[in-house]
């Protein structure tokens, strides 16, 4: 452990922001790593000695599960990362994930009095950056802790889903000393943490190990069971004996845009580009028998991290040329900024204020061509953001062999068409009340399914909500 | 779970495999479909139908035909082994109910998915004709099945070795035209589908069809597939698998089941190295 000197506000501003090491962008684009590498214990050290330690902790308030922020970066200051993880694990159960996906920018680092005193929120403390460094830490002495387990109350409780939002709250009920059964339709439980976010974002052995703490934990993880389809959600609990139930299925279905030409052969929904490439492991050619499309050629259209993430992973997959269109400007886009930035590191090329309007095919129905209209800045909406206005008769074209769509998902309906009496509102997400409770007794819900597409931390922290809600009303 | 208690070769490459499935036995009806992948690492998750179940002993059973990877490796399981990732059962079950006049029609391995719909519609108190197809008498399957759930059977090959030389669009013409029914259920390959549809269209029969199409996960989540019904795009994991055969753009279908066709010669040719049955 070093010394830690008693350094001034004004010495902490002036310590320059620690870099993030990255794999060279040519040389990322031919494998599937980690983009970033993570700090050293070096870097960490000295990241955590640009935080000011603030008095009312504005970051705090920026945290969607309130983490007590200066406490861990200050035990990182000082070298004792056992301490900070220790910090972090109250709070937070999937800390590795966290520091990995979440928006800081958009979130504690926001609020960061450094980022605010340089006038610049890139200049804010790394609060995400030693949290995962604090997270891998931890993992490399073997210390995934589990959590103490209450004594047994013979209650049991159900949780449809393996996403964020149903990790979180399985943990916390089983913690409570329930019987936890979590049901999952694919063959691998991590929700869109599998699925979704790729292995250079998020390796899919940190999710495992995460998972893997829930088993030891006792909790049951069922595979290959749809609730809605292999059993009806309030089967659950009028036939198989659970307590209680939590759904957590996330906004799973994914939207098209309805142009002429979407189900031409190589349009893809990210979805199923992603799905293909990281659950069943398409990159690795040779061994996987999920076939991915042989793109040169790929059109990705959005503005959103699930866009930047399928943009990359078709570079990655051979494509040539890989380009983004996006209805906005640049400045609106909803991706993280990093994400972004790496993307144009890895030669994505960005179209903005322009939208796919057609997509032409040849003669066996394959993609050869990509029709764009054209946009420009209107006026400010309500939230400030300009609207796109169509500039009338101005169209490009494009040759391209690959679309991806990426313009959002919506919740997977099936649990509403199998459940004729839970309310959803006018998008299909599950309606709750303050507690989370849907509109049938002890059914509760939780992360996208309720709000949207949103996080991994937002999900997580309603899975954590709803679950001490299922714990109190189980008490009783 | 998931423990092979019967396999049966019924055809060159067409197998019979019946397995233990217990929570699927118990909510499946006619008209849905399972996913399944061998191999959970490097595994592809395929759509396969239902042929038939057996509630007593949680059984389920499934028809199919050694062509791709998947197929193959399941052709090789024995009795005892287990299917390591079976999701179902999926999609909207066939709508049952008495209609009057039905014509069941199957070609190929379509008789499979088939036999619970005759099933399910004979006890819903239906007329029921069946017309069952095949390339040639080697090819056709469960005819005996078929016909002890149907009024009457009519059985077609392409080379006229068993039943009438026919495409099964000849009889389903001659029943549109001299007894017409009230609805006509079609279900085999896509091109056989169209022309059934085509065949029963100028009649104004309404007729269903079954498809079968490239899937990832069989939950509405991918997208992968969707087909343009009427103009409008569904999904026919959780919109289907049944549609009505008027509004399907087949050839919209049939191109985009070609999407990996360079992909799966590839990888069928490393397969059928050390396939020892069939």
């Amino acid at each position: 452990m070093s010394d830690v000197k008693t350094l001034t506000t004004k010495e902490r501003l002036a310590i320059a922001p620690q870099m993030m090491p990255e794999q060279d962008p040519l040389v990322r684009i031919t494998n599937m790593e980690e983009v970033a590498c993570g700090f050293t214990a070096e870097q960490v050290m000295a990241e955590a000695s640009r935080c000011l330690d603030c008095k009312n902790a504005p970051c705090v308030k920026g945290c969607p599960v309130s983490i007590d922020i200066p406490g861990f970066v200050k035990a990182a200051e000082v070298g004792d990362f056992a301490k900070s993880i220790e910090i972090i694990r109250e709070s937070s159960l999937l800390p590795a994930i966290c520091g990995r996906v979440c928006p800081q920018e958009k979130q504690c680092q926001m609020y960061c009095t450094v980022g605010k005193s340089l006038k610049d929120v890139e200049k804010s403390v790394g609060i995400g950056r030693i949290e995962r460094f604090v997270a891998d830490y931890d993992r490399a002495q073997g210390n995934s802790s589990i959590p103490n387990i209450a004594k047994a109350t013979g209650k049991k409780v159900a949780i449809v889903g393996t996403g964020p939002a149903s990790i979180s709250a399985a943990a916390d009920c089983r913690k409570a000393g329930h019987e936890v059964v979590m049901f999952e339709a694919f063959h691998k439980p991590g929700g869109v943490l599998v699925y979704g976010i790729p292995e250079f974002r998020l390796p899919k052995a940190i999710v495992e190990e995460e998972i893997n703490t829930l088993r030891k934990m006792g909790v049951e993880i069922r595979l290959n069971f749809l609730v809605g389809r292999t059993r009806k959600l309030k089967d659950l609990i009028d036939q198989d004996g659970f307590d209680a139930v939590f759904v957590g299925t996330g906004a799973g279905l994914p939207n098209f845009l309805n142009i002429p030409g979407e189900n031409l052969v190589g349009v893809f929904s990210a979805n199923e580009y992603l799905t293909r490439s990281n659950l069943m492991k398409a990159y690795a050619r040779g061994e996987a028998e999920t076939p991915i499309y042989q793109s040169k050629r790929v059109a990705v259209v959005g503005g959103g991290n699930v866009a930047m993430d399928a943009a990359r992973m078709a570079k990655r997959l051979g494509a040539q040329e890989v380009h983004v269109i996006y209805r906005r400007n640049e400045s609106d886009m909803p991706a993280r900024i990093e994400e972004v930035h790496h993307a144009k590191q890895e030669q994505i090329v960005f179209h903005f204020l322009r939208n796919i309007k057609e997509i032409k095919g040849d003669a066996d129905s394959r993609v050869c061509e990509v029709v764009l209209s054209h946009y420009k800045e209107g006026e400010p909406d309500e939230q400030g953001r300009r609207r796109p206005e169509l500039i009338p008769g101005e169209n490009s074209t494009m040759p391209m062999d690959t679309v991806i769509i990426a313009v959002g998902n919506v919740s997977n309906p099936l649990i509403k068409q199998t459940t004729s009496e839970l309310v959803t509102n006018k998008w299909g997400n599950i309606e709750v009340d303050e507690s989370f409770e849907t509109s049938i007794k002890n059914i509760y819900a939780g992360g996208d399914i309720v709000s949207g597409a949103a996080t991994v931390i937002l999900a997580m922290g309603q899975g954590r909500e709803a679950a001490a809600a299922i714990n109190k009303r189980l008490a009783k | 779970m998931n423990k092979i208690t019967d396999v049966k070769q019924l055809s060159e490459n067409v197998f019979e495999m019946t397995f233990e499935a217990k929570d699927i036995c118990r909510e499946r009806k006619a008209g849905q479909f399972l996913i399944i992948q061998i191999d959970s690492d490097f595994g592809e998750r395929i759509p396969l139908t239902i042929a038939d179940s057996d509630e007593e002993n949680g059984t389920i059973t499934i028809v199919f035909q050694a062509v791709g990877t998947t197929t193959m490796k399941l052709a090789q399981k024995k009795v005892g082994d287990k299917l390591e990732n079976v999701l179902g059962p999926l999609g909207t079950p066939t709508h049952i109910e008495k209609f009057g006049k039905v014509v069941c029609v199957g070609g190929g391995i379509g008789v499979a998915p088939l036999f619970p719909i005759i099933k399910a519609l004979k006890a819903a108190g239906n007329e029921v004709t069946s017309i069952i197809g095949a390339r040639n008498k080697e090819l056709l399957i469960m005819e005996e099945k078929v016909a002890n759930h149907s009024d009457k059977v009519i059985v077609c090959t392409d080379d006229g070795s068993y039943g009438i030389k026919a495409l099964v669009t000849q009889p389903l013409k001659e029943a549109c035209e001299n007894d017409k029914p009230d609805m006509v259920v079609v279900i085999g390959p896509p091109i056989m589908m169209k022309f059934c549809a085509e065949t029963t269209r100028p009649f104004g029969v309404h007729t269903v069809v079954s498809l079968n199409s490239i899937m990832v996960d069989g939950t509405g989540m991918c997208g992968g597939c969707r087909v343009s019904v009427g103009g409008e795009t569904k999904f026919v994991c959780v919109d289907g698998p049944e549609f009505d055969g008027h509004k399907v753009d087949f050839d919209n279908l049939m191109a985009r089941n070609r999407a990996y066709t360079s992909h799966e010669q590839e990888s069928t040719h490393k397969c059928r190295i050390g396939l020892t049955r069939g």
